[in-house]
């Protein structure tokens, strides 16, 4: 095991880990439209109920990215959350409420009754996705930070990282681009959602209102999605040269990049592909409710596709616009060799989590989410 | 570096570890005795017992969810305001954290769902067994979040590297089994067995007091108070060790806590007293208002000898005393003079590596290497920055130590009167007692963090580290503005989390609807 391997397998369980991420934000994609597919306290209930069961894998998810992101690449973790700190704290603030919100809204006895939650889930719903798609763009349109590890040394200011813009990361939303891949993610995870509802909730209503949601936004998701790959692929990307590591700008970067490794390519077009097929199928079949696991499958390969093209092929992965030579890259911000190579261990318990996560979730999902399943197994 | 910024951080990372740790020890302690009440009923099939561990499910559900979303905020503080910690020690500090996600919350996620709704879509087995998995996750995660903190206060196992400018980990067995990670781990878990077994036993108190209830609430306070003692008396024991491996590495928090300004042999432990703060060094006032002494058990706590040499803060910062290892304690200000050696080794070798001078490289490299222990102490300007809050100490230690003895007695008392049903449901004046002592285990938790983490004071890592070079670079206003609020957020929600508490248990047990029901209306 190398050093510049483990730093690969590193980058990779952490696209990885993006890429779920994406795909469990379903959660927040379908409780973003609760009373638009839900029109009573039953639907609404209902669908409550249908994420209540999975919010926590979400949440873990985001426990867990950053965890493995501190431990593998903690100059990213310094650079980024040190400085583009009213993006991610914003963030956090949408996750504290729904964290609370599934339990606290139907509790008596909650301050201020159930809707003000319910609203809560909606706002995580949105903001959520929306800027965590932002900081994700921000990996291929850069932002704005110098880092210098000589201040170490240099006395009264031994910070650094320190972040150029006095706006701390709220100057991402001014770049059209990051907007745009922000509401490619959004509209992506209520897709998600809604493929979601459709094979967990046993409601015909749902299931109908769900279906005509279904069209707008994919639409909506393909428009946005397709406009920021071609402004990535056809525009410059942050190379890295190999001998010295001397960040330039190359023409095509990210287009090289999917050119010259055929795998993480053939990982992108069959994700893209079943995401289009869960969609179309489900558009086409009125029986057909498994589109989740398609579409779902899909964008855990699209996304993770899309983070290896961004941090590997001498890439930098977290590039700064005012001082190309502070980028970040898997080489010069990652933990050493001992560290990487201790969490390689820990990862391969990866598995064991998943065959209990999968084994729970079967259990879970047996029969769906309907009002009589709540009364038996009791519900938020 | 901006003295306020440091201070507004460390005011917010303190205000959320505080609110997570309001509600993290009754996870930890809940779900121990809520799984104990499910196996009771897996062994007995006795339909009531499946109702009592349900009641107190439900209680876990409503604090898990606060803990957690409290949780999330700190981890991603270290990021956000102590960036430049994040990388000076990621490398050793990360790896707990992202193992903590990989091991354990996934454990708690993956089951606590099972535990809320499987009732009646899995078998009894496999929800006895996923009740005891979130248990069980629970405390793994404590184990992981804990080794990283002892690491803190006892940074062992790494080696700085000049090229990268950051600490690296060279031992990972050293930072997972550390001593003091070890015992902080069993010190706090029991810790928070207490709190678990002082809630159940103050919720079935007031339903006593209530008059209804009882059997339910002499049956739960029985699996509490044999729970509650075993707890309090090992989390004494425990404690004992910290005490005594604070006084090995950490001298200064010791001396602290007991506001002890001049050393010496066959040092008293102060039972009661009030300390005033005493400038340092020439100030020779006794230091108390008025104090009440243990003679020489102060000694024996740290030393463990009855004549040991407890060396004060006047000492610790003028030095000259002999260390148990035989050497010669140096004094602050050598400390700190070593420490501006190693900064400047620092620079110098990078100046030397631009120009390729490969002796001037080696030369400085082990003059840094030399000095590295001392190394956080180039960044302290004044020896009394060296002295955290005395007082504060002095009393949360005090608080927590006077109540570790209490809780002993009280759960040996009320274990006492547990296994005479009829007695205990007319004793009016200890079910008040039961009820009243609840507060004083998030007392006694709370106090102990002051004085691990105020203690631990200028560092944020021992000797390595000190908090004015943690920080992220960010603007005071900035960081107050998120601290407001933070404090906001946190405190709307401890406010609805008791409410809605409050309101499980007005309604008590017998409100069977299933797990944690609100059937749709
Ligand atoms: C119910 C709570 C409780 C009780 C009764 C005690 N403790 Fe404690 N103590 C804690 C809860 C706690 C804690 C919250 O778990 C701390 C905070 C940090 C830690 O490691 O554990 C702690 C820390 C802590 C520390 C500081 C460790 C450090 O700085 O790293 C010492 C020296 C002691 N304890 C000693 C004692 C002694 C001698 C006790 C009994 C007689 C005692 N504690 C009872
Ligand atoms: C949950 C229980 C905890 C409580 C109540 C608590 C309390 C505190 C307090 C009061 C401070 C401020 C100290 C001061 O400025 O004087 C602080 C600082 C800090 N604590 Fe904790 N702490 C807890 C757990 C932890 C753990 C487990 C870690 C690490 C894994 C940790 C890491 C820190 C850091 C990095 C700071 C900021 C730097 C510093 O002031 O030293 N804390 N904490
Ligand atoms: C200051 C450092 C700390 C950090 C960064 C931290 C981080 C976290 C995070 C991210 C979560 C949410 C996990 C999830 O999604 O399931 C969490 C929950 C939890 N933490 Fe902490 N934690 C800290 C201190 C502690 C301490 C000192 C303990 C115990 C000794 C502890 C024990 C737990 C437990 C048992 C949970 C489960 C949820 C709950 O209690 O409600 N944590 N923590």
């Amino acid at each position: 095991m190398s050093y510049v391997f483990l730093q690969h397998y590193w980058w990779f369980l952490i696209s990885l880990l993006g890429a779920l991420l994406v795909f469990l934000m379903f959660v927040q994609g379908g409780n973003s439209m609760l009373f638009e597919i839900g029109k009573d306290e039953t639907e609404v209930s209902m669908l409550v109920n249908s994420t209540g069961r999975k919010w926590e894998l979400a949440f873990t998810t985001l426990v867990t990215f950053g965890g493995a992101f501190f431990a593998s690449f903690p100059l990213f973790y310094s650079t980024s959350f040190g400085g583009a700190y009213w993006l991610w704290m914003i963030i956090l603030f949408t996750f504290i409420f729904q964290a609370v919100s599934y339990e606290f809204q139907s509790s008596p006895g909650n301050l201020t009754g159930r809707r003000v939650y319910r609203i809560f889930l909606i706002i995580n719903g949105i903001v959520a996705p929306l800027l965590i798609g932002v900081a994700v763009a921000t990996f291929f349109t850069g932002s704005g930070f110098y880092v210098n590890k000589a201040h170490i040394f240099s006395g009264d200011m031994p910070v650094i990282s320190s972040w150029a813009s006095r706006w701390h990361g709220l100057e991402a939303l001014a770049n059209i681009w990051n907007l745009v891949f922000g509401l490619a993610v959004l509209f992506l995870v209520r897709v998600l959602g809604i493929l979601y509802f459709i094979n967990n909730v046993k409601s015909n209503e749902i299931y109908k209102r769900s279906r005509r949601k279904l069209v707008p936004n994919f639409i909506s998701f393909l428009v946005f999605f397709i406009a920021f790959l071609v402004h990535i692929l056809s525009g410059y990307g942050f190379a890295v040269e190999t001998a010295g590591g001397t960040v330039f700008m190359e023409k095509f970067k990210y287009l090289h990049n999917f050119m010259n490794m055929p795998p993480v390519s053939a990982i992108f077009v069959v994700g893209v592909l079943a995401v289009l097929y869960g969609v179309v199928r489900t558009l086409y079949v009125s029986a057909y409710v498994k589109g989740i696991w398609f579409a779902g499958a899909g964008t855990i390969l699209a996304v993770t596709a899309l983070l290896l093209c961004a941090g590997f092929a001498n890439t930098s992965y977290y590039p700064s616009t005012v001082d190309l030579q502070s980028s970040l890259t898997i080489f010069n911000s990652s933990s050493s060799f001992l560290t990487l190579k201790v969490m390689f261990y820990v990862s391969l318990l990866i598995p064991i989590v998943a065959g209990y996560i999968y084994r729970t979730w079967r259990a879970m999902d047996k029969n769906g989410i309907s009002p009589e399943e709540q009364k038996e197994n009791g519900g938020y | 570096m901006d003295a306020s910024l440091i201070d507004w951080s460390r005011a917010q990372f303190a205000m959320t570890a505080a609110y997570h740790w309001i509600f993290v020890p009754l996870t930890l302690g809940l779900s121990l005795i809520m799984a104990v009440a499910e196996t009771v009923y897996y062994r007995t099939g006795k339909p009531e017992w499946k109702k009592y561990a349900k009641f107190w499910i439900k209680l876990f559900a409503v604090n898990f969810a606060v803990g957690i979303a409290t949780g999330l905020i700190l981890e991603f503080e270290f990021g956000t305001n102590w960036s430049n910690y994040s990388w000076f020690v990621g490398d050793i500090f990360g790896a707990p954290l992202a193992i903590e996600g990989i091991a354990a919350f996934f454990m708690e996620a993956a089951f606590v769902v099972v535990m809320l709704f499987g009732w009646k879509k899995v078998s009894r087995g496999f929800h006895l067994a996923s009740t005891w998995l979130v248990f069980a996750g629970a405390t793994l995660s404590a184990w992981w979040i804990l080794v990283a903190n002892a690491w803190m206060q006892d940074p062992v196992g790494v080696t700085f590297n000049p090229d990268t400018m950051r600490n690296e980990m060279t031992d990972f067995a050293a930072v997972a089994l550390s001593p003091v990670a070890v015992n902080k781990f069993f010190h706090t878990v029991f810790s928070a067995w207490i709190l678990g077994s002082a809630f159940v036993i103050g919720v079935s108190c007031w339903f006593l007091l209530k008059k209804r209830n009882v059997h339910f609430s002499v049956s739960s306070i029985k699996i509490a108070g044999w729970t509650g003692i075993v707890a309090a008396i090992l989390s004494v024991v425990s404690g004992d060790g910290s005490a005594f491996q604070v006084s090995d590495r950490q001298p200064m928090k010791l001396a602290s806590m007991e506001a002890l300004y001049d050393g010496g042999n066959g040092v008293g432990l102060i039972a009661l007293g009030a300390p005033y703060v005493r400038k340092t060094g020439s100030d020779t006032t006794e230091g108390f208002y008025f104090k009440l002494n243990f003679p020489q058990m102060l000694s024996v706590l740290a030393t463990r000898n009855i004549n040991g040499y407890v060396p004060g803060i006047n000492d610790i910062l003028k030095g000259g005393y002999e260390l148990p290892d035989g050497r010669t304690a140096l004094s602050a200000k050598e400390k700190m003079r070593r420490g501006r050696k190693a900064l400047d080794a620092l620079a110098e070798y990078h100046v030397f590596k631009k120009s390729g001078d490969e002796k001037g490289m080696l030369e400085t490299r082990d003059t840094l290497l030399q000095n590295m222990r001392y190394f956080g102490y180039g960044y302290i300007k004044d020896p009394a920055e060296l002295v955290p809050d005395v007082p504060l100490l002095f009393y949360s230690f005090r608080i927590m130590v006077i109540l570790g003895i209490y809780f002993i007695l009280f759960f040996i008392y009320i274990l006492a009167y547990a296994y005479r049903e009829n007695r205990f449901a007319t004793q009016r004046g200890l079910q008040r007692i039961g009820v009243f002592t609840l507060p004083l285990a998030y007392i006694a938790g709370m106090a102990g963090w002051v004085v691990a983490e105020v203690g631990r004071q200028p560092w944020a890592i021992q000797d390595l580290l000190p908090v004015i070079a943690a920080s992220s670079n960010l603007d005071v206003a900035s960081v107050k503005l998120s601290f407001f609020i933070f404090l906001l957020i946190f405190t709307v929600l401890f406010i609805a989390a008791t409410g809605i508490m409050l309101n499980i248990i007005r309604k008590g047990p017998e409100d069977d609807a299933g797990g944690v029901v609100k059937t749709i209306k």
